[in-house]
């Protein structure tokens, strides 16, 4: 029992966390609510009742998923760049733009529809890397100002040059159906792209664990003066996580816009960028776990929604929870004492000095 | 004989595992200097830790002046008059060195904000009281590791401990300031105050202690007074076998030049010459050793080799080739490795595993990748046989760095640099802060090295060190080569004093 509470201890914490944030507020639940039976069914159960909720579980997951991979790549380098939000609206705007304004048969379309979203991006998380890279900038700050413009620059885009004046109300035009992600289970909204965010976990995984570049990105992050010492090129990565982390934001930015809408009708920004930083963090920048995250996050905000519709409490319930684990997973202290105590059971039982591996 | 400080039963194990004390008992006699020696990773920083109250142990009590105390925290040590110099210094980097000075005793202006004027002043003081020269309004992170240390010593002894332990306060030190510390550790001592003092030299532990505790694998071996023990019988004591202290042997022959330095300047930031037209070669089969008080250019001569940093004027030259704009990478590929003289801010990378340490400076290679995927398996392997090899004290090649000892993380970076194909080797206090044992091991393995027909740069702020291993050596004094010395086997250390010290200078000294 130790070994495997060792084995998985971080896991554990996470999952206990979890049941924290969530007892406090089936707490806060029961004092607020005059009904708490039924809020609680339907806070904690409501988002299973339904196929049609079930998959909206998972379709709002996968945007998240993509921002958080791409904060994921930028915060592993030690580059804190917040700019997901701002790559994935500019890139979802121009990459809009790019879809309603050409004709090309499907199998061009879409990949190209995406990359032009993703190199968009990229070249907009480029500014934070490069002033960073070369004067030192703090790219914290510029690439949240970045967001601010990015979303004014996208608007203006959208509603002065692609609005579908016919709409009335603001939106783009409608894509060409060549540019369009198909809904593969009649009755729900999954989409292609919810399965390539997945796909992208993965590639993301593999690619900073398995390869060279990510393992430069790692060590930048690591030890910068390590990495410059041992040959690493540290500007090329300071640059090249961001530009990565922004080509991920604006590529899952286009998704959704080719996958749910079908044209671009964001008036807000969409608040994907900041879910992602939290997803980051709850799965400690690890693509696999990110994925986990975004489903449990994306599972909260839609036992926040049901509960606006249908209870006296509301939604921003959900927000309590969340901050309350984010708190919980991020406090290195959380349950270490008892990781301890284990640890030490555990050595002393078999009383043996270690010796060095052969 | 008074106690002040009883240790009894320790028993401490890490959140990893890891047994570092066990069974621990020691006594220190108030009013002693005593000694605790032992090899890296025997447990003697996770002692005084214990002491301290940094971290607390599974079992075992400490009374301090006959009283039994339980410690949650530096704090309450301080509070009852402990002090502690830390083997890996613990100063705040982005504070002055004045505010870090009365960092937890601010002198106050309005009851609320540091006066900041009082903290110059009681530094500057505290500076001149014990003769160690430090700037006082620097960021700590701006300071070179030796300087550091400077600062970390007088915060403690500015505390005015009554029990003051000092885990390898001299491995960043030169031998002068070493001089200056031992007099004003043993004026403590007149003054009834008592102290335990950490060293792998042993020749300093011989010159300042009263007593003397060996360990070795997380238990007391035994604690003797200094006098009844030579330097051969500690170290036998430590390691269980007999070790060498002497000179090696000069190579059969030398080659030509593989490393060429010619007429390099350097000027930093605030317009301040570092470096002045130093030029030198080094050849195939040669180590040359550069003296020097630390401070005086060494730091940037290295830099500047290994590409780190730009000269100002002249050129290097690998095997007649400029490295004149060239990046680490290339010049490292060139023939260049590199252990460098601060290995927690350029050796290690301390976060991550031994594995990842290692291959820095390869990764990129065949076979530790294939065009851009890492084989594991390899590295892995890899990192088993390095660990074999330099004997390093690890759980296992996916330990985090930052959980070995300071001397096994230094046999980590040799480690690397000495297993990295390279003709040309710099090697920067290669030894620093490694137990005699592997100390003799390191200097085996710069011999053959020597002998495999490779150049060998040594800087060293341990002259015996430099006299043991060089073939030729040369002296720096405020950037500049002041003597050269090809007669090793005839000069002493007390020959190079005045030469480091700047009072002696040979004409055309260049080599
Ligand atoms: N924070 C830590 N977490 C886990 N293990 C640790 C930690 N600190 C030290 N150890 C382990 O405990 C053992 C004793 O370490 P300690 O630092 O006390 O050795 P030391 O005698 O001071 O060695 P050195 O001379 O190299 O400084 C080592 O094997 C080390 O790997
Ligand atoms: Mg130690």
């Amino acid at each position: 029992m130790d070994k495997f509470i060792l084995k998985y201890f971080n896991l554990i914490r996470t999952i206990i966390a979890v049941a924290i944030g969530i007892t406090i507020s089936v707490f806060i639940i029961y004092v607020m609510s005059e009904t708490p039976g039924l809020t609680l069914r339907t806070f904690l159960l409501g988002p299973f009742l339904s196929k049609s909720r079930v998959a909206n579980i998972i379709e709002s997951a996968s945007p998240v998923i993509f921002c958080g991979l791409a904060i994921a790549v930028a915060f592993q380098a030690e580059q804190f760049n917040i700019g997901a939000e701002g790559a994935l609206f500019i890139g979802a705007t121009v990459g809009t733009a790019f879809a309603v304004s050409t004709h090309l048969p499907i199998f061009i379309h879409i990949p190209l529809t995406l990359l032009v979203a993703g190199i968009v991006g990229a070249c907009w998380s480029f500014i934070p890397g490069i002033l960073k890279a070369k004067w030192e900038a703090s790219e914290l700050i510029s690439s949240l100002m970045l967001n601010y413009v990015a979303y004014f620059l996208g608007l203006y885009l959208i509603n002065y040059h692609f609005r579908d004046k016919g709409a009335g109300y603001l939106v783009s035009y409608k894509l060409p159906e060549t540019a369009w992600l198909n809904q593969f289970i009649g009755g729900t909204r999954i989409h292609w792209g919810i399965i390539l965010s997945l796909t992208f976990a993965f590639l993301v995984y593999y690619f900073l664990y398995h390869t060279t570049l990510g393992y430069e990105i790692r060590t930048t992050g690591f030890n910068l003066r390590f990495a410059k010492f041992g040959g690493i090129n540290v500007f090329k990565i300071i640059i090249l996580s961001q530009v990565i982390s922004g080509f991920i934001a604006g590529l899952g930015g286009m998704t959704e816009v080719m996958g749910i809408h079908r044209r671009f009708n964001w008036q807000l920004s969409p608040g994907y960028g900041w879910d992602g930083i939290v997803v980051a963090i709850i799965g400690r920048n690890h693509p696999l776990l990110i994925i986990v995250a975004s489903l449990f996050l994306s599972y909260l905000s839609i036992g926040g929604q049901v509960l606006n519709l249908l209870t006296d409490i509301p939604s921003e319930i959900i927000v309590v929870i969340q901050s309350i684990i984010i708190l919980l997973i991020t406090a290195e202290a959380f349950l270490s004492q008892w990781k301890y105590r284990i640890t030490v059971r555990e050595a002393a039982k078999k009383e043996v000095a270690y010796e060095p591996t052969s | 004989m008074e106690k002040i400080l009883e240790v009894k039963g320790i028993l401490k194990i890490y959140p990893n595992g890891v047994i570092a004390n066990k069974d621990v008992s020691v006594d220190i006699e108030k009013n002693t200097i005593h000694a605790i020696v032992g090899e890296n990773g025997a447990g003697k920083t996770t002692l005084m830790k214990v002491i301290f109250g940094i971290t607390q142990p599974q079992e075992g009590e400490v009374f301090y002046k006959g009283e039994k105390i339980n410690l949650k925290s530096p704090h309450d040590a301080i509070e009852i008059g402990i002090g502690m110099v830390h083997q890996h210094l613990m100063l705040a980097p982005d504070l002055t060195t004045a505010e870090n000075m009365v960092l937890g005793i601010e002198p106050l202006r309005g009851k609320i904000f540091l006066n900041i004027d009082k903290a110059f002043e009681v530094t500057k003081k505290v500076s001149q009281d014990y003769g160690f020269d430090i700037p006082i309004d620097k960021k700590i992170k701006d300071l070179p590791i030796g300087i550091r240390q400077r600062v970390e010593i007088l915060k403690a002894l500015f505390r005015n401990a009554e029990l003051l332990i000092l885990d390898e306060p001299t491995t960043f030190l030169t031998p002068q300031e070493i001089d200056v510390l031992f007099n004003t550790l043993k004026d403590l001592k007149n003054h009834g105050k008592t102290i335990i003092f950490i060293s792998h030299k042993l020749k300093e532990v011989k010159q300042i202690a009263d007593r003397i505790t060996v360990m070795s694998d997380a238990k007391i071996v035994t604690t003797k007074e200094a006098s009844e023990l030579t330097e051969h019988d500690i170290a036998y004591l430590m390691v269980g076998r007999d070790i060498s202290f002497e000179r090696i042997s000069p190579p059969e022959k030398m080659g030509k030049p593989l490393l060429s330095v010619q007429n390099i300047s350097y000027i930093n930031d605030e317009n301040v010459k570092l470096l002045n037209n130093v030029s030198f070669d080094i050849r195939e089969s040669e180590i040359l050793g550069l003296a020097g008080v630390e401070g005086n250019g060494q730091s940037e001569l290295i830099k500047i080799i290994t590409g780190l940093l730009k000269a100002s004027e002249g050129n290097i030259y690998i095997k007649g080739e400029s490295i004149k704009g060239l990046s680490p990478r290339v010049i490292r590929e060139m023939g260049i490795a590199h252990i460098p003289e601060d290995r927690m801010g350029y050796g290690v990378a301390d976060k991550t595993s031994l594995e990842e340490n290692f291959i820095v400076d390869r990764y990129y290679k065949s076979p530790f990748s294939k065009i851009f995927r890492l084989i594991w398996k390899y590295i892995t392997n890899h990192s088993r046989k390095l660990i074999e090899q330099f004997k390093i004290l690890t759980l296992s090649s996916k330990t985090t760095v930052s959980s070995l000892s300071g001397g096994n993380i230094q046999k980590v970076v040799v480690a690397r640099e000495l297993s990295s194909e390279h003709e040309i080797l710099i090697a920067a206090q290669p030894t620093r802060g490694i137990d005699v044992g592997s100390e003799e091991h390191v200097h085996n393995l710069l011999k053959n090295t020597r002998d495999a027909g490779k150049a060998i740069f040594l800087i060293s702020a341990d002259l015996d060190e430099i006299l043991k291993l060089s073939t030729r050596i040369i002296v720096i004094y405020n950037g500049e080569i002041v003597a050269e010395f090809t007669d090793v086997p005839k000069i002493s250390g007390k020959y190079l004093g005045p030469y480091m010290l700047g009072v002696k200078k040979q004409e055309a000294a260049v080599g």
